[in-house]
């Protein structure tokens, strides 16, 4: 890396920019999570500096750096089934993920797909539940785990935590498809490229690649987005309507944060110890 | 015993048999060197010379991949004014906008096969299916 | 010593053709899913591991099962074995190459499966086992050639070999050990999540193995006039057994925990592999009849080894009973153990996997390799016994 950007200096002209806008540009509140996405390490310093020297000290867990996460409000999603579609379509355009026909349902691959509130929240009795509970509809993604046995489970580091934000990312380039790591993760948040999934993606993203056949693929949080200073597509796609918030866990100060002070949220199979950084309110 | 009239033809046919690629090339191709084309949109400057990134743009893109997935690195690159995110379809496609006659040219006459294309999606490909935001 | 492979009795070309078409079959059906990607199988989002997974641990089970040979001659210096230990260690390579050949059919990016080395991962258990299967898989090679080619000679195998013979028999017991741990260290699986599953496998292979070196001695008297001696088989007879009751066992003590503890999670892959799993008014019981097939064999051929006909002077019976244990226990391990393990999903779903024409081409093809390995093997070393005899 350092090697690299010598080379680059050699040119005359040539500089390394923070991001592509100055962090001013970034809505989000979080934004030291962003800042340290993109890794300078003057940057690096200077953003924790505001957030994160509050927060060592009194978390429960001694946070360290950042810890990107996300809480969905589902009351706000069951008021306006719309957000949830539309959070799911802006997954799914910004990452060209296929959409295969009913018939091939066997290979079908998804990121954040909508789901019974049973079927995401299987340690919770819904006997006798609140009848809205009944036909709640909930939302599944990878839960980015602070501690994910996906990342244990691969014999390649294909997936593998970023030490910068927490992210669980995945290397295409390098997955074997031994699918390990499906077995491993207990929320069923990873699809497995069964066959070449160009013919069903709808339209493309010329920013982002698609995948090939045999390897995995799940949400990575947005991480292209976020190094633009964006929010991930499905929060994004919520704007406004406190659906979904995104940010650094770890910041006492950022928007996620507050929201976890003020909401009684739960997480999805917490008894396993995976700690998951997706929350819900329900 | 020795029977020279066969000997020297067949040592002639065998010289020729095993030096086939090396005039089978000159007889064919050799005369159409690859010529990539330049970027349509007539930019002149590149992330790092052209000698470098004729000999060494698979390990820079190597280096890339790694610094952007693997190493949270995704800074942005700032070149004589021009920005550029890290990534084959950020940076080099928006010059380079015709894969096909660009990278295609060498490779193919190289016979390489890079998997790049698997994944990574060219203008072209991208404007089959565009996506409407 | 390659070169007795070389001659034989037509039935044994016919064997080895008849090995061959399978294999052709299989590599026919790889090529067509290696371009088309693994979409040719039935395997799905939810059900991500199929056949070749649960081949592949039935088989380590039958690679670690020639330890039962090699311990009791090496290590207590029963000398009954010494004829029959070199097919142990044959039965482990054949079974080994059928292990391997699972792995890279099941692989989505097979061209990348160095990626296992290149980039060494200590905390993935796959790391360990590719590590312990390609070790066992020398160590069987080094010692069952160094010695056979010694046997030919008909001097004493050299000292340095008992090194790697005595280090084989961890190796055995590893490679069934971590192949258990591929599936036991799983947050959220419950069937698999069982601190009893490496015994259990280990159980089941100490049984399946030697049964099927019986059935090979058997057939090599036949067509090959090749006699192991009542003495071994029985013995054998006695390990198989005791083995497969320690299974039996084992299983019978996962019911036990879930009925008993009667949490749901379980209970629930063991409902859908013996009783069937009632989910949104749906009854799932594809796996049932195997799963009763497997305990009515099971207990059947270990009855029928412990009466003292099958093992004192009928080769039938002996047969039949060890083919029953080892297709018994290929249902337990080779085809309920794997797939259970993914009823229910992670969202309390159920998805049913039914193999496709051509998963079953590969996998046959893939077994096939495995006996045609096996069989020029063992031509090689009875080759050997009957020069050194006439
Ligand atoms: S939800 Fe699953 S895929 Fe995501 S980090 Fe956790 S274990 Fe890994
Ligand atoms: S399928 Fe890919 S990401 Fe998953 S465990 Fe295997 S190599 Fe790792
Ligand atoms: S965070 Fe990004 S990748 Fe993950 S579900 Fe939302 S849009 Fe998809």
């Amino acid at each position: 890396m350092d090697k690299q950007r010598r080379k680059f200096l050699k040119i005359a002209g040539a500089s390394v920019v923070a991001g592509i806008g100055a962090p001013a540009v970034i809505r989000l509140t979080s934004n030291s999570a962003l800042a340290s996405e993109h890794g300078t390490a003057a940057e690096h310093e200077e953003a924790p500096a505001a957030g994160h020297g509050q927060a060592s000290g009194h978390a429960e867990e001694a946070p360290q750096g950042v810890r990107l996460g996300m809480v969905i409000d589902l009351r706000r999603m069951n008021e306006n089934p719309e957000l949830l579609d539309g959070a799911v379509a802006a997954c799914i355009a910004a990452h060209n993920i296929p959409e295969f026909p009913a018939e091939k349902i066997k290979q079908e691959v998804k990121w954040i797909w909508k789901a019974p509130f049973e079927s995401v929240f299987t340690d919770h009795s819904v006997h006798h539940a609140a009848g809205k509970i009944k036909n709640f509809p909930a939302v599944a993604l990878c839960n980015h785990c602070d501690d994910p046995p996906c990342v244990r489970a691969c014999p390649t580091q294909a997936t593998f935590r970023n030490k910068l934000n927490g992210i669980v990312a995945m290397d295409f380039h390098r997955c074997i498809g031994c699918r390990f790591c499906m077995a491993a993760c207990p929320y069923g948040a990873r699809s497995f490229n069964w066959q070449d999934p160009r013919p069903y993606v709808k339209k493309y993203n010329k920013d982002f690649p698609t995948r090939m056949r045999g390897v995995v693929e799940k949400c990575n949080f947005c991480g292209e987005r976020l190094a633009l200073g964006l929010e991930p597509a499905c929060v994004e796609s919520c704007k406004g309507t406190g659906a979904m918030t995104f940010g650094d866990l770890n910041d006492p100060n950022s928007e996620v944060r507050k929201v976890l002070d003020k909401e009684f949220t739960i997480q999805r199979k917490p008894t396993l110890g995976t700690k998951p950084s997706v929350f819900y309110i329900v | 015993m020795y029977n020279k009239g066969t000997i020297i033809p067949g040592l002639i046919l065998f010289v020729l048999f095993v030096t086939f690629p090396v005039w089978f090339n000159g007889f064919t191709t050799a005369g159409d060197l690859p010529k990539p084309e330049l970027p349509p949109g007539g930019e002149k400057q590149c992330v790092m010379p052209a000698e470098y990134m004729r000999a060494n743009h698979m390990q820079l893109l190597n280096e890339w991949r790694d610094n952007v997935l693997r190493d949270g690195n995704r800074e942005i690159l700032e070149i004589d004014g021009k920005k550029y995110s890290k990534g084959l379809q950020t940076a080099c496609m928006q010059c380079h906008s015709r894969k096909e006659k660009f990278c295609d040219s060498c490779h193919t006459y190289a016979a390489v096969k890079p998997y790049c294309w698997d994944c990574h999606l060219t203008p072209k490909e991208t404007a089959s299916k565009e996506a409407i935001h | 010593m390659i070169e007795k492979t070389l001659k034989g009795k037509p039935a044994y070309w016919i064997w080895l053709a008849f090995l061959g078409m399978f294999m052709a079959i299989g590599a026919a059906c790889y090529v067509r899913q290696y371009n088309f990607g693994l979409g040719m199988t039935g395997m799905s989002r939810d059900v991500s591991w199929g056949l070749y997974i649960s081949q592949f641990t039935f088989l380590v089970g039958v690679a670690a099962g020639g330890v039962m040979l090699v311990l009791p001659y090496y290590i207590h210096n029963y000398k009954e074995f010494g004829r029959i230990t070199i097919l142990g260690e044959f039965l482990a390579i054949g079974a080994i190459v059928m292990c391997l050949l699972f792995i890279m059919a099941d692989l989505g990016q097979p061209m990348r499966a160095l990626n296992v080395i290149l980039h060494p991962t200590p905390n993935s258990m796959l790391f360990y086992d590719a590590i312990v299967l390609n070790g066992y898989l020398f160590l069987n090679v080094l010692c069952g050639w160094v010695i056979l080619t010694a046997e030919k000679k008909q001097v004493k195998p050299p000292k340095w070999i008992y090194f790697f013979v005595y280090l084989s028999i961890p190796f055995a017991i590893s490679i069934h050990t971590v192949t258990a741990m591929l599936y036991c260290g799983l947050p959220g699986r419950h069937f698999w999540l069982s601190a009893i599953i490496a015994p259990r496998f280990l159980a089941s292979a100490f049984a399946a193995g030697p049964a099927l070196i019986v059935i090979a001695c058997l057939v090599l008297k036949r067509v090959a006039g090749f006699d192991a001696g009542r003495k071994a088989m029985d013995k054998l007879v006695t390990i198989i057994i005791y083995a497969a009751l320690l299974n039996m066992f084992f299983v019978g003590l996962e019911f036990f925990v879930g009925y008993y503890s009667n949490i749901p999670g379980h209970k629930h892959a063991l409902e859908y592999l013996f009783f069937g799993l009632e989910h949104h008014g749906h009854m799932y019981n594809n796996l049932v009849p195997f799963m009763w097939a497997f305990v009515i064999l099971a207990f059947g051929s270990i009855a029928l080894l412990a009466t003292p006909a099958a093992r004192k002077k009928n080769d039938f019976l002996l047969g039949l009973g060890c083919t029953g244990l080892f297709l018994a226990f290929w249902l337990d391990k080779g085809i309920g153990f794997v797939l259970a393990g993914f009823v229910p999903t992670p969202l309390h779903e159920i998805t049913e996997y039914i193999p496709t024409a051509n998963e079953l081409g590969i996998t046959i093809g893939v077994w096939a390799t495995g006996f045609m390995v096996v069989t020029l093997l063992y031509k090689t070393a009875i080759g050997v016994e009957h020069e050194i005899e006439g």
